[in-house]
Formats: structure tokens, sequence, C-alpha cells
């Protein structure tokens, strides 16, 4: 234990969650105030962002000696990916039969 | 000491461009801005000495999917136009809502950060403890896991595919059209040539 304080990092672990903090609620902002539908998907972006780093930020200080929230993080970033394809298909999609991708003029289906 | 100046670097670069990236005009311009916020991260998974997550965060989030966003934004805009934005009150509201949100998540975090004690171990994962925890089948190894987001991935490209794909009928109606319209134009100009 005493070792494990000696090497303890100079950075204080509440720094690391402040900036993921403020990209979680910047995310929330975009998400809550842009129409374009591609502007949404970055600011989801942002948001599943700013959980990796809190998963790595607790791995990394609270239980330094397992592996969990690295591969919660490396999971996420895989989720994160596959659903970006889904949805820029989707988008592309919206695209070729609205014309754009304002989520305003999304209001007809297929039926 | 470097420590802290490369954080506080680092910091300043993620909180500035995630801010620029939901407010900026142009779409292009905020996928950009994403680009550094994800390397602005990267950079910090370096500095928690997750160096397999740094590789990993910048191949498939700076490389792969930054890829598919402008490319989406190149088929999906057109150049110059500018993002409409919602309604004022929107934006006020949706503002005041982040950052009373920013404010009650800090509160709880900066209170209650100081019960939990912080050992850190300087020295990174080895490659190999990562390889076997990802391909083992015992406790806190992740084969299972690993092989349902490798089917995940699977089922994501073909359900991409498949709805990115142009439907055949309107495929033909698309060849007929552009057709019609080049034997449309040829006659034309026939009739201008004859006069």
């Amino acid at each position: 234990m005493i070792e494990l304080l000696v090497n303890s990092v100079s950075i204080p672990m509440v720094a690391f969650l402040i900036v993921s903090l403020i990209m979680f609620f910047a995310g929330v902002f975009g998400f809550l105030t842009r129409k374009n539908l591609i502007m949404i998907l970055i600011s989801v972006e942002l948001i599943l962002n700013a959980v990796d780093i809190n998963f790595a930020v607790f791995n990394r200080y609270l239980f330094p000696e397992q592996m969990e929230g690295l591969f919660f993080a490396l999971f996420g970033i895989a989720i994160a990916a596959c659903e970006t394809a889904v949805a820029i298909a989707i988008i592309i999609n919206i695209y070729r039969r609205f014309g754009n991708v304002e989520v305003d003029n999304v209001n007809k289906l297929k039926g | 000491m470097t420590d802290i100046l490369i954080f506080i670097l680092l910091a300043i670069v993620i909180i500035a461009f995630s801010i620029l990236a939901v407010t900026s005009k142009h779409v292009i311009r905020s996928a950009v801005y994403l680009l550094f916020v994800l390397l602005g991260t990267a950079g910090l998974y370096l500095m928690l000495n997750y160096h397999f997550l740094f590789a990993v965060q910048v191949a498939v989030y700076a490389g792969g999917i930054m890829v598919l966003f402008i490319m989406a934004i190149f088929l999906t805009h057109q150049p110059g136009e500018n993002v409409r934005k919602k309604t004022n009150w929107k934006i006020v509201s949706s503002s005041l809502l982040s950052i009373s949100g920013i404010a009650l998540c800090g509160y709880i975090i900066v209170k209650n950060i100081n019960r939990i004690t912080s050992f850190v171990r300087e020295d990174e994962i080895d490659m190999q403890n990562i390889g076997m925890a990802m391909m083992g089948t015992e406790k806190y190894q992740y084969l299972l896991p690993f092989e349902v987001i490798s089917v995940l991935l699977l089922a994501c490209i073909v359900g991409a595919i498949m709805i990115a794909r142009k439907d055949k009928d309107e495929e033909k109606h698309d060849h007929i059209k552009t057709r019609i319209e080049e034997l449309e134009e040829k006659s034309e100009n026939n009739k201008e040539n004859k006069i």
C-alpha cells in the first residue's frame, strides 16, 4: 500500500471527471438545440466519449489492479462505431427520400 | 509538473472544441472540432497509461468514425449551406438545462470525491495481460462479450448496407429517367440543327 501511495499520479481524479462532465453536457446541449441529424449524431458521439473517459478514469484510480473499466471502454467504442455506421446509413436514406437531413422535414413514414 | 501542464493543455483543448463542435454553424467544421476532441481524449488515455485504449481510440474513432462522418456530410450537404438553428427560447432553455446539470453533477463529484482514496499504479498494463483477458473464458475474462461484439459488428455491416442500398425499382426508374432525358436532349439538339 505504501508503494502505491508513493507512486500516485499528481493529477487529481476530479480533474478528469470535470473534463468529461463538461464534454457530456456539451453533448446534451447539442442534442437538444441542433436540427441537423448529423449534428445530433456528433452530439451523441461526444456523450459516448465522455462516458468512455469516465470508465477508464474510475478503473485507473479506484481499481488499478483490474481491467474492467478498460474493457468496458473498449466495448463502448466498438458499439459506438456500430451505432454510427447504422445511423449514417439511415441518414443517407433520409436524404435520398426527403432531400435534406433536417429533423423537422422528416414527418412521413413509408406506411 | 510536465504531467500537469500537458493535462491542462488537453483539458482546454477538449472543453473548447467540444463546446465549439455543438455551436458551430457549419456541419463540416463541427465534424473537424469533434476530431480534435477525440484526439484529446486519446491523449487523456495516454496520460492514464492505457496505451491500448489510446491506440483503439485513434484507430476507430479518429480514423474510422470521422471518415464516416465526413463522407456522410459530403453526401448530404450542399457546399456553403449553413445549419438552421432552433428558436431562441429553446437554445436558452437547453443551455440552462446543461449548465444546471454541470453544476449539480460537479457539486456531487467535488463533494464525494474525498471519500474515495485514489491509488494509482504508474506502469502500463501489459499487452499480454490484455490479450489473455480478452480471449479467456474464466472470471474477469471477456471472450463471450468479444464474440458478441463481433456478431453485432457483422449485423451492423449487413444492416447498414441493406438500409443505405437503393431499391431496385428506384434504380431502374433512375436509369430510365436519365435515358429519357438524354434522348430528349438529343432530339432537341437535332431540331436545333435542322432549323
